[in-house]
Formats: structure tokens, sequence, C-alpha cells
């Protein structure tokens, strides 16, 4: 990749509340906010931190499948809603699956190394409770290939990796791939008790690993999996600001209390060909590669790293794509405890996508905004420490069954 | 003819009644999985569901879509892989809406009774007269030639006493489906003194199929489920009344009630289970029992006095409560019906005083949702019960006889043969009256002994 032609900052993060099941608030039969709530509450979060929409530039929203969740298309017009001080200015809407976030990330950063902007609202949104889950699963399905629609599991990306759980497990051994899954889940729920905004905040389950074990029920659900390795259900919306140093400047906030973007990798695999290895998450561990490449770093100078937990599993597989464990060693790494949150390397430290919760298109953002909050110190009850020899955050977003990813590397500014 | 050939012309009679309804969902849901099978696709099934109204036949047809999507939501796993060679149904939501089309398309509303002369097997779900249930079984009778095989839902009446009046030689049995069917997992099964065996083998096929748990009761008025639920609703009356020498008979109701329900860790108080079933039907059922058990007083002029006045309980047909005994508000009682004043008493306004009177409830408290998720619930309930006999308190002693009162009414159903055996009435009232405890158990025996 070629060297960065300027400095990329992030700032000025804001999660609205991963709403669903979990959250007391959550009332399936009950009106609740739309679209528009969301992208309202995150936006004017992030653009009161930066004074306003006079000091942005342009503006750029991820989302998965608002057609179909929402019927609503057109997003990048919602954006203007967020404040009048928008209206006018270049809006842009991305999709890439569950990727869309990172997606968004991307646009905004490349429209600062262009030098068209020094300034970008970055948006994620998802709106998902819109649907039951029987039904939700056909729209979350469009992110595999449709082809592969009629003979998948009704449930159709927990069925995809059940199929890359059974496959681990066959390799590897299934006893200490389900204990470390089950930790995996443990670690999410603790982290996310200690975030208000996540949906799994007011878990107040007295034996976690317990329910972690339960027995999957493939009459009803998949094979290899149970309800608590899948990420739920969730609305929710995420914003972070992306700016050049001048952008910084003119919002008058300083580089102490902004990351900066220190390397990325973008990978896309073929959505019509089914994975080589399912024990490996090959596109992943290619766009982390990268990013660790173009960031000058090894694996090992990591402080922390949220990952695409979608399903425990992945959680398991990403520690190995990382490099951060050998194949078929990424159990042996969590359960040693190196992934929690007093570990070597703590993992999704308000919770990743199974704690926090998973609204497709935010979660990208929402990653950011952890990493921002963690690297210049605002993280609250959340806060890890960071040690000056491994300063380095990082982002893996996940699109489909790994088709579309993005990883980004963090330090602060 | 075999039970999957016998299921290809069935007719359900009272179809869009609360209890028809349900069982014409769970009958035509059990028919369009076999018509789903490759190897009957040369058979049409079809469900005659017959009833006087036309309206009501509307409901049952907007119930019917509504029921088959909650079911095809829960079956999607295994409705994928039954529509796995339809290449046109793609999404789950084609596949749900492909499985509500073929459970509708074996039922034919009808309002005509010969409809039913047709099938091979005839579910009566008609009101609780056996007037009524034998003008139906005509259609029946001896001189249909295809000599269907007739379940009868009654909850009381004799089934040989039906099979015999209405000339059917043998061919029908009591299928006692609990409310609602598609919901209550308890069958009584009934076999009359002349019921063939091949139609009770098909009975019991059928209610495994539907996923029943099946309890065989003996052919005697009430069965085993109203042989205790009348006797015992009786029991809660005579006690009002006893009460009622010294309180108001609202304040015996209000506090009957409460002790049926918070005292004996049961889901509803006895009152209130009188006006879900409705005091219409109470009477009904008494009234087919008193005579054909003579000499047990199973009879109440307080219910007859009720009905008089109006008062019916039942429910509406959006599934809420009408006021019986108890006014409601939000599905919770809200006052006591005094009928000396033709009206409600608002329970706020006796509540603490009643309260008081019967004391406080053991510590810690128990309630029913909490007994019957309890993973040692017989450790917790011989708890409370224990510490409720310590107490000597009115409530306690109104608990206890209560308690001990219902235990003998078990007891007398075994003893008398309705029932072969004790887990039978046990059976019955946890699964078919969602009891957290059955009425034969020890929690009561030492204040029978005394």
């Amino acid at each position: 990749m070629n060297k960065l032609r300027r400095k990329v900052y992030m700032t000025a993060g804001c999660n609205t509340i991963s709403m669903g099941s979990g959250r007391k608030e959550f009332h399936p039969k009950k009106p609740r906010p739309g679209l528009e709530d969301y992208i309202r509450e995150a936006g004017g979060g992030t653009l009161k931190q930066l004074g306003g929409g006079k000091n942005v530039d342009e503006a750029v929203i991820g989302n998965f499948m608002a057609a179909r969740f929402n019927n609503q298309g057109n997003l990048a017009a919602l954006i203007p809603t967020i404040d009048e001080t928008l209206l006018w200015k270049p809006c842009t809407r991305v999709e890439g699956a569950c990727c869309s976030g990172a997606l968004a990330l991307m646009s905004g950063i490349k429209s600062v190394l262009a030098e068209t902007a020094e300034s970008v609202l970055c948006l994620g949104v998802e709106v998902q409770n819109t649907v039951k889950a029987v039904y939700g699963a056909d729209i979350l399905a469009t992110a595999g290939w449709s082809r592969e629609r009629k003979a998948g599991h009704a449930y159709f990306f927990p069925g995809k990796f059940s199929d890359r759980a059974g496959a681990y497990f066959a390799k590897h051994g299934r006893e200490r791939s389900r204990k470390a899954m089950a930790r995996w889940f443990c670690n999410a729920i603790e982290n996310a008790r200690l975030c208000p905004t996540a949906q799994e905040h007011q878990n107040s389950a007295k034996d976690l690993e317990a329910l972690a074990l339960s027995e999957p029920t493939p009459r009803s659900f998949v094979d290899h999996l149970n309800f608590y390795d899948c990420s739920k259900v969730s609305d929710g919306a995420s914003a972070i600001a992306i700016l050049s140093e001048e952008g910084l400047q003119r919002a008058g906030i300083p580089k102490n209390e902004a990351v900066e973007v220190v390397g990325w990798g973008q990978t896309e695999a073929d959505l019509t060909k089914a994975p080589e290895d399912l024990t490996r998450l090959e596109t992943t561990r290619r766009a982390v590669a990268q990013a660790l490449e173009s960031a000058g770093i090894k694996a090992g100078d990591l402080g922390t790293v949220e990952s695409h937990d979608c399903f425990t599993i992945a959680g398991v597989l990403a520690t190995e794509a990382v490099g951060l464990a050998k194949p078929g060693e990424g159990p042996d790494f969590i359960l040693a405890g190196e992934t929690s949150r007093s570990g070597r390397v703590p993992f999704n430290t308000t919770g990743g996508l199974i704690g926090w919760g998973h609204p497709t298109g935010a979660t990208g953002v929402h990653q950011a905004v952890t990493l921002w909050e963690q690297l210049t110190g605002q993280a609250g009850g959340c806060q890890i420490p960071m040690t000056p020899e491994r300063p380095y955050g990082l982002s893996i977003n996940m699109g489909g069954d790994d088709k579309t990813v993005v990883a980004i590397v963090f330090r602060k500014g | 003819m075999n039970y999957e050939e016998r299921l290809e012309n069935v007719a359900v009679l009272g179809a869009a009644g609360k209890m028809g309804s349900g069982i014409v969902l769970l009958v035509a849901a059990e028919m369009a999985d076999l018509a789903l099978r490759p190897e009957n696709r040369s058979r049409k099934y079809v469900l005659h569901a017959v009833d006087v109204s036309q309206r009501a036949l509307s409901g049952l047809m907007r119930y019917l879509r509504e029921q088959a999507r909650k079911s095809a939501e829960k079956r999607i796993v295994a409705l994928r892989k039954t529509y796995a060679d339809r290449s046109e149904l793609v999404s789950n939501g084609e596949i749900i809406e492909a499985y509500i089309n073929d459970v509708l398309d074996v039922v034919r509303p009808t309002t005509t009774l010969e409809a039913a002369a047709e099938a091979s097997v005839i579910f009566e779900a008609a009101p609780e007269s056996l007037d009524l249930k034998l003008k139906l079984l005509t259609v029946a009778g001896a001189d249909n030639p295809r000599e269907p095989w007739v379940f009868t839902n009654t909850s009381s009446i004799p089934i040989q006493e039906v099979d015999a009046k209405a000339k059917l030689g043998g061919r029908l049995m009591g299928f006692h489906f609990y409310n609602p069917p598609a919901v209550q997992k308890l069958v009584e099964l009934i076999r009359g003194q002349t019921t063939r065996s091949e139609v009770a083998e098909f009975a019991e096929t059928l209610a495994k199929k539907l996923r029943k748990t099946v309890v065989s009761s003996r052919d005697v008025a009430g069965f085993i489920g109203n042989g205790h639920f009348m006797r015992d609703s009786l029991y809660a009356i005579s006690e009002t009344a006893r009460l009622g020498r010294e309180r108001t008979f609202v304040e015996a109701v209000y506090m009957v009630n409460r002790v049926s329900q918070d005292f004996l860790v049961r889901p509803m108080g006895i009152f209130q289970l009188i006006d879900y079933v409705g005091l219409d039907v109470c009477q009904c059922i008494l009234r087919v029992m008193d005579p054909r058990l003579p000499g047990q007083g199973l009879q109440s002029p307080l219910i007859d006095r009720l009905l008089a006045l109006g008062v019916k309980g039942g429910q509406n047909h959006d599934g809420s409560q009408k006021d019986g005994f108890l006014s409601y508000k939000g599905g919770r009682p809200a006052g006591v019906y005094d009928p000396d004043r033709k009206s409600y008493t608002p329970l706020d306004s006796i509540q603490a005083a009643c309260d008081a009177a019967l004391g406080p409830l053991p510590e810690p408290a128990l309630p029913w949702k909490a007994a019957v998720r309890h993973p040692a619930k017989d450790d917790a309930l011989a708890g409370f019960f224990g510490k409720l006999e310590g107490l000597k308190t009115l409530g306690a002693d109104l608990a206890c006889r209560y308690g001990a009162r219902s235990r003998e009414i078990g007891l007398g159903l075994v003893s008398d043969g309705v029932a072969a055996a004790a887990e039978d009435v046990n059976t019955v009232l946890l699964t078919g009256f969602f009891h957290a405890y059955g009425p034969i158990n020890d929690y009561f025996k030492a204040k029978v002994e005394k």
C-alpha cells in the first residue's frame, strides 16, 4: 500500500443504545424509534462534540438492508435530518452487509486523503427489530449468495457459522473449542455489563458458563451453535468524525482527544465461492495482514482488538486470523484468559457483537468508537489500561461469511 | 382403512366454537402434514368445518391463518426440508406462506351438516347438551353407510349413553381436549363399554401425533377433569357459605378465591377459574353429573341464582374475560359480585381487611409461577406447605382444609375407578389445569388424618 499522503484522525464518537431483547426498555409489541431517530441521536452526539455541522464537509452512512427492514432507501438523504447545517452537503450511503459501517469509515478516510474533505461525519445504522427473527433471517441471508439460499439453513448465517464450528470441532477437537466459545460469551457479557449502551448491559444471569455450554438444538436451530453463541437482533446507530489535522483544528479538538488511523487493510472474496477452509477466516487474515503491514507493526504490538464476533466461533477464528494464535490454538489463547479484559490483548472491551449488540450496518463504526474511547482514555467503566509498548488498537469488520472485510489500526493521536 | 386413509376425509361439528376451532387447527395441520408427504400426493385431504354461523366460520378461517403462521414460524427448520423439492420456494417467508395455504387448503367451512356425512372421522365439539349432540350425530348414525368414527369432545356426558342413543354401535369415543386445544397438552380419552378397539387405537395414534399427553378416564359422568373440578368448586362454594355466616358474601368469595390461589399455589383462584370456564358451562356439567351420580349433591343453587341474574363469565371473542363471580380489569380481578345488590363491589374496598383476617403467607413466599419453574419444586412446595400448617391463621386453616378436600376428591376418583391410578388424577390437574402439584400428595395428608 502507498504511504498515506497526510494524517487521518477519528474523534467525537457517539453510540446510541443497542436496542433489542435483553434491554429492559425493549418490548417487541410496543412502538419503537425508527431509523431516523437513531441517525439523529448518534449523528447529533458527534456533531455536538465537533462544534456543529459547520465543521463537517461531507457525510457518509453505512447501512445494510434498510430497504427491507424498514422499507427505506436513499439513506444519505436522512443525514440532513440530523441538523440543518448539513443540508446541501455531499452525503453518501454505502453497503457491504455487516461490513457497511467500516466501508463508511473507509469512504471517509479516502475523502480526507483525497483532500476533498477535511472533516467527514461517518455513521452506521441498522434497525432490525421490525420483523421477527425468522423473517429477519431471510433479509440477513442476502449477505450471502442468493443462489445458495434455497439449500441454506432457515437461519442462514447461524447455519454457515455452525458449519464452520462443526469443521473446527472435527479438526481441532470439540470439547476445548466449545469451552473457548463459552469463555468468549462470558467475556462478552462481562464487558457489556460495564457499558451502559450495550444490549447485554442489564444481563444479570448468574451462571453464564452453564448457559453458554447448553447443548445446541438442531431441530429448532442449528447443529453446532446454541443461542448464546450468536449475536442478537439489534437496533442502533454509531457515529464518529474522520478528520485531517486541519479538520481537527477547525473543530478545536486537540490531537490527544483523537485517534490516528495508522494503517488499514480492505479485502474482498468471491461471494459465489465457498471458503476453501471452513476452519479459517482467510479474507480476514489477509485484511489484518495488510493493515498491520501498512501500519508497520506486528500482531504482538496490538494492545486491544475489536473483532467481528457475530458468533463465538468467529471470535475464536479471529484470534488465529490476526496471528495472535496459531491455527487450532485460538481456544488455548482464549481459555488462558488472553482475550479477557484483564488479559494480554483484551478483545471487544464493550462487549463486541455478542455483548454490545450487532445493529449490522452500525457495527464497524461502533468498533471505531470503542477503540477511540479506549485509546484516548474516555471509556469510563469499560476502560482498560493501555501500555506505551503496545499502543495500537485493531478493528475487524466483516460482511457476510468472511467476504467483505476491513481492518483498521489505530493509535492515540 | 389405515390411519392415513381414515384422515383423508374429516368433519368437525361446532367447528367455529372455542374448542372446535382448536380441534380444526390441530387436525387440519396433521392432515396437511400427511398431504405434504410424497407418497400421499394422489390423496385429497378434506376437513369439513361445520358450524351454524357464517360469521363465526369467517372468524375460524382468520384464526387458522394466524395460528398456521405461528406454527410455521416455529417449525421453519423442518418445513424447509418438507418443501426442499419446491424450487420456487426459497425464503423462509415464501415457505411459511406456502404452508399456511396448504393448511387452509384442507379446510372447507360450511353451515351444512350434511357435508359431514362423507367423512370417515367426525369430531363433535358442540355445546355440552345431550339433545344437541344427539341431533348433530344423526349425520353419523346407523343409516350412514360410511360408518364414520366419532370423537366427542364432551367433558361430562357418558360416552356409552351417547353411543346408544345416537345408534353408533361402538363407533364413538370420548376425545376430550382442554381449552384451548392448540395450547393445552392434555387429552382425556374415554372408551364407552362398546367402543370398538380399532376406534380406540386410532384415537391413541392421533393423540400421539398431535403430541398430546393422554390420560384415560373411565366412562363416568364428569370423567377425571370435571370430576375433580366440579367437586372442588362446590367445596369452595360451601366454604363461602360457612364463612358467610360471619362475613359478607362478597368478603367470603374474595377470601376463598385468594386462599385457593395464593395459599394453595394455584395459577388462579377457584372463582376466577369458574368464571374462565363460564358459569353456564359449569351449570350444564353439573346438570349432566347430578342425575347420573345421585346422592352426591352435585348441584349449586348459587350458580343457578347468579345465572338467573345474568352473571355468566366465559370469554369475549378477543379472549378477554367476561365478568362472573368476579369482575375484571385488564384480565385481573377487580370486584366481587353481590347478588343482593346486583352489582360488583370493588376489591379495594374489602381487600385490606380480608387479607388482614386471613393472615400472612408463609415466608419465603412461593407464587405459582415461581413454583412451577422451581428446580427443586417438590422440596419448595413441601417447605411452603409445612410452614403454612404451622401458621395458626384463618388463611392457613382454610388452605389446609381446602388442600385436604382436594386430595379427598382425587382419592375418591381413584377408589370409584374413574381414574386407574392416583398418577392419572395428578396428571390431569398438572397438565389440564396447570397446577403446580397434583391433588393426591403428602402436603395435606396429615390434615385429613387429624
